[in-house]
């Protein structure tokens, strides 16, 4: 008794725990400072901040798409699927072509829905099919291999799909055709948001909300959950657990596939092989910042580094009066994941993690 | 005592009877950093370092195929045939350090071609200067190339202008003809970028403008909306952006949703003077001005080349720098021919400062991009060495609807000529 009560007391005066109150207090006092700095010299109008709020949550909701799939891995296999850039990739750069094909046809003219539905198709497919091959060729056979193994592989099979995609389709930068019908704004709080980014978010949303429901409300979406809190319990209870991890990657890489379309309708521009490896790690980030394993989590993240990415240099840096402010938005992102580690190891919506799992 | 000098004798005699053996005369070689020697039969070896693969592969497409026609109208030199072997240099300073460091691993190679991106230059020639040999790149533009001040190593020559001709005629462009009061600027980081804008910049305000901002973005950026609501907060008149795909391709299309930049002409530099900007940028682009090379079809020298370079390959020059690259080629083989000197054996000896020095003093040298001299220079104030390019071969272009409709409708028509 007296024993433990010393411990506590010994951790709460650690010069490590102090150290970290001060980074604490001093991280959200250089934010809130900048945020002041900023917004007193009212250099920008509320325009301004809507515009990047919206265009920020656009870019978050392809973020969180992402995202999604490398937290639904690790919450079955605990590994980081570092392909799964690549997955999203693979769809968009595929769909590409379908897209200019639909454009120079007239199609998308005449039917642009159809059309939007269409290019979602073929990307979905092709990540699908990228997703399920990956986890069969490159993960399945590593299934029992030290845990560092298939981060290798994941690495290496990153490469071999960047590569691989760059040999088939060319490495010059495409650019999705202009859907007329996403083009103008609409008026929100008496401000001209792009159709498009309104689009995006509320496409991401709806897939979210749809994938939440088939995670808690279906059979397979149980078994799902099973397979995450243990893979032998869940195998000796019945449950078929090699088709339940297929049927993850097959799930992230739909979600990815459809993120690539909502990228190629919001900034349609660079689409080549090398496109997924960025958003990649931005997604990757979002779902340790969120919670890895934690579905919601992921959603929430992507959306909160859209948000930081968006506001970051203009709100924070600049009233900091930092030069490059732009330049230093990876960092935005980096500093954002080490600043919630530093409050929630587990991440915004995670779960504590047990030894043997973490 | 008797045995020693007995091996002792032999070996004087062995010596001088091998000392015989040798032909009479030898070819001195008295260059300070050596002499490549070309035994007979032997072809001339020169090598390219440029961009043949990922975005801005374009760039050495278009040089590879000026160099080709130069080397095809020459034939041979002191009978020999002139071998091209090349290095894939990418547009970074890795890219480039590899391509010249295996390039300088072979020591047939006389001169190099290259690079392409001045990012790549940078290192490229660092390793080629002390490996004796000299580079002579048709694209590199950042001014800190040939400063001795700052990356300028020995042996390191241009056709390309020096992104001080370009700003300048840039900015001068955004005043006088756009009427332009104030401009902001946009870089990726990269030297080739930053140096131009600086440029840019610096002579926007000599010349009576207000410059409102200079900033950043990184490669791999998509989302630009955060550095145009900076941007716009104060509405210039002209943005000039000189950076490369798909970066540019971003802030252009983008620019249209960011309230405060309805006004603003957009401009970007050589970077983005490619056929596929256009196209992959939409209708942003169209009535966007770029600043570039340009040489005059009304040369018939100049026509009769883009004849051969579309018969060659099939299309006009993708990027504007083919002409230079067909000027440095020609520089390296006039070199070559007046520095050689062909011994008794049949051995050809090329020394390597020979080459350098003869670059240097090189004037009055009539190439399609207009009458060069590669000699010491002040630009703008400052020194700077292995610059052969006149600076007058520029030109603003303006991308019309035809551009943006198809990459087919390429080059863009000139607007102005300073």
């Amino acid at each position: 008794m007296v024993t433990a009560f010393r411990q506590r007391l010994a951790y709460r005066f650690s010069w490590v725990g102090l150290l970290l109150w001060v980074l604490r207090i001093g991280v959200v006092v250089l934010i809130i400072a900048g945020s002041v700095n900023t917004l007193t010299s009212q250099k920008y109008t509320l325009e301004n901040w809507v515009s990047l709020f919206f265009s920020g949550l656009a870019q978050g909701s392809i973020y969180a798409l992402i995202a999604l799939g490398y937290t639904m891995v690790y919450g079955i296999l605990l590994m980081i699927n570092f392909a799964h850039g690549e997955v999203y990739m693979a769809g968009a750069f595929t769909a590409y072509f379908v897209a200019a094909a639909t454009a120079r046809s007239g199609f998308l003219d005449s039917n642009p829905w159809a059309s939007i539905g269409l290019w979602l198709l073929v990307s979905i497919s092709v990540s699908t099919l990228v997703a399920v091959l990956l986890e069969r060729v490159a993960y399945r056979p590593l299934r029992n291999a030290p845990r560092l193994v298939p981060l290798i592989t994941a690495i290496g099979a990153s490469l071999f799909l960047q590569y691989t995609f760059r040999g088939l389709y060319g490495s010059t930068f495409r650019s999705y055709p202009e859907v007329a019908i996403l083009r103008g704004t609409v008026t929100i709080l008496g401000v001209n948001v792009p159709i498009v980014q309104i689009f995006v978010i509320l496409a991401a949303i709806i897939l979210m909300l749809a994938l939440h429901t088939f995670v808690e409300r279906t059979k397979t979406g149980k078994s799902m959950r099973a397979v995450s809190e243990d893979k032998e319990i869940a195998g000796l209870m019945g449950i078929d657990v090699n088709r339940v991890i297929v049927t993850t990657f097959a799930i992230g890489g739909m979600l990815a596939g459809a993120a690539g379309i909502f990228r190629g309708l919001y900034q349609p521009q660079g689409i080549s092989a090398f496109m997924g490896f960025l958003p990649g790690l931005k997604a990757f980030t979002a779902a340790v910042l969120g919670g890895i394993g934690s579905i919601p989590g992921a959603m929430l993240g992507g959306l909160i580094l859209g948000l930081f990415e968006s506001f970051g240099p203009n709100l924070i840096l600049e009233g900091l009066g930092i030069e490059g402010a732009n330049q230093l938005r990876d960092a935005i992102a980096i500093v954002l994941l080490v600043l919630v580690l530093i409050f929630r190891p587990q991440g915004i919506m995670g779960e504590k993690l047990s030894e043997e799992k973490a | 005592m008797n045995r020693k000098f007995y091996i002792l004798g032999g070996l004087v005699v062995g010596a001088l009877v091998m000392a015989a053996c040798q032909p009479a005369e030898t070819f001195e070689c008295d260059d300070p950093i050596g002499c490549v020697d070309i035994a007979e039969g032997e072809p001339i070896h020169i090598a390219y370092m440029l961009t043949t693969s990922g975005a801005t592969a374009f760039l050495g497409d278009d040089s590879i195929g000026g160099i080709e026609i130069a080397i095809d109208e020459r034939g041979q030199i002191f009978g020999r045939d002139i071998l091209l072997t090349g290095e894939d240099s990418l547009c970074s300073a890795e890219g480039g350090q590899t391509a010249a460091t295996r390039v300088a691993a072979d020591p047939t190679v006389l001169a190099a071609i290259g690079t392409n991106c001045s990012s790549a230059g940078e290192a490229a020639s660092a390793v080629l200067s002390d490996a004796g040999m000299l580079m002579m790149s048709p694209t590199n533009t950042s001014p800190s190339l040939t400063d001795p001040a700052q990356t300028y190593f020995p042996g390191y020559f241009r056709t390309a202008h020096n992104d001080k001709f370009q700003g300048a005629v840039a900015a001068r462009f955004a005043i006088t003809q756009l009427g332009a009061d104030t401009a902001a600027t946009i870089h990726d980081g990269s030297p080739y970028a930053d140096g131009l804008q600086a440029v840019f910049a610096e002579e926007f305000e000599k010349l009576g403008g207000t410059v409102t901002f200079q900033g950043a973005v990184n490669v791999g950026d998509t989302d630009m909306n955060p550095i145009l609501t900076t941007i716009s907060a104060d509405s210039p008149d002209v943005l000039y952006f000189p950076i490369f795909e798909p970066e540019g391709d971003f802030i252009a299309a983008q620019s249209r949703d960011v309230p405060g930049l309805e006004n603003t002409i957009l401009f970007g530099a050589d970077g983005l003077l490619v056929a596929s900007f256009a196209p992959n940028t939409g209708p942003a682009a169209e009535g966007m001005y770029l600043s570039g090379p340009y040489v005059s079809e009304d040369i018939p020298e100049y026509a009769a080349f883009l004849k051969t370079y579309e018969a060659n390959t099939g299309g006009p020059p993708p990027a504007g720098f083919a002409a230079h690259a067909y000027d440095a080629t020609n520089i390296i083989l006039d070199a070559i021919e007046a520095v050689a000197v062909e011994s008794d054996d049949g051995t050809l000896h090329v020394g390597r400062q020979a080459l350098r020095d003869w670059i240097t003093n090189l004037t009055g040298f009539d190439g399609l991009t207009g009458t060069l001299a590669c000699g010491d220079r002040q630009l703008a104030g400052i020194e700077a060495k292995g610059e052969c390019a006149t600076g007058e071969a520029l030109a603003i272009y303006q991308l019309g609807a035809d551009q943006v409709a198809s990459a087919d409708n390429w080059p863009a028509p000139v607007v102005w000529l300073p």
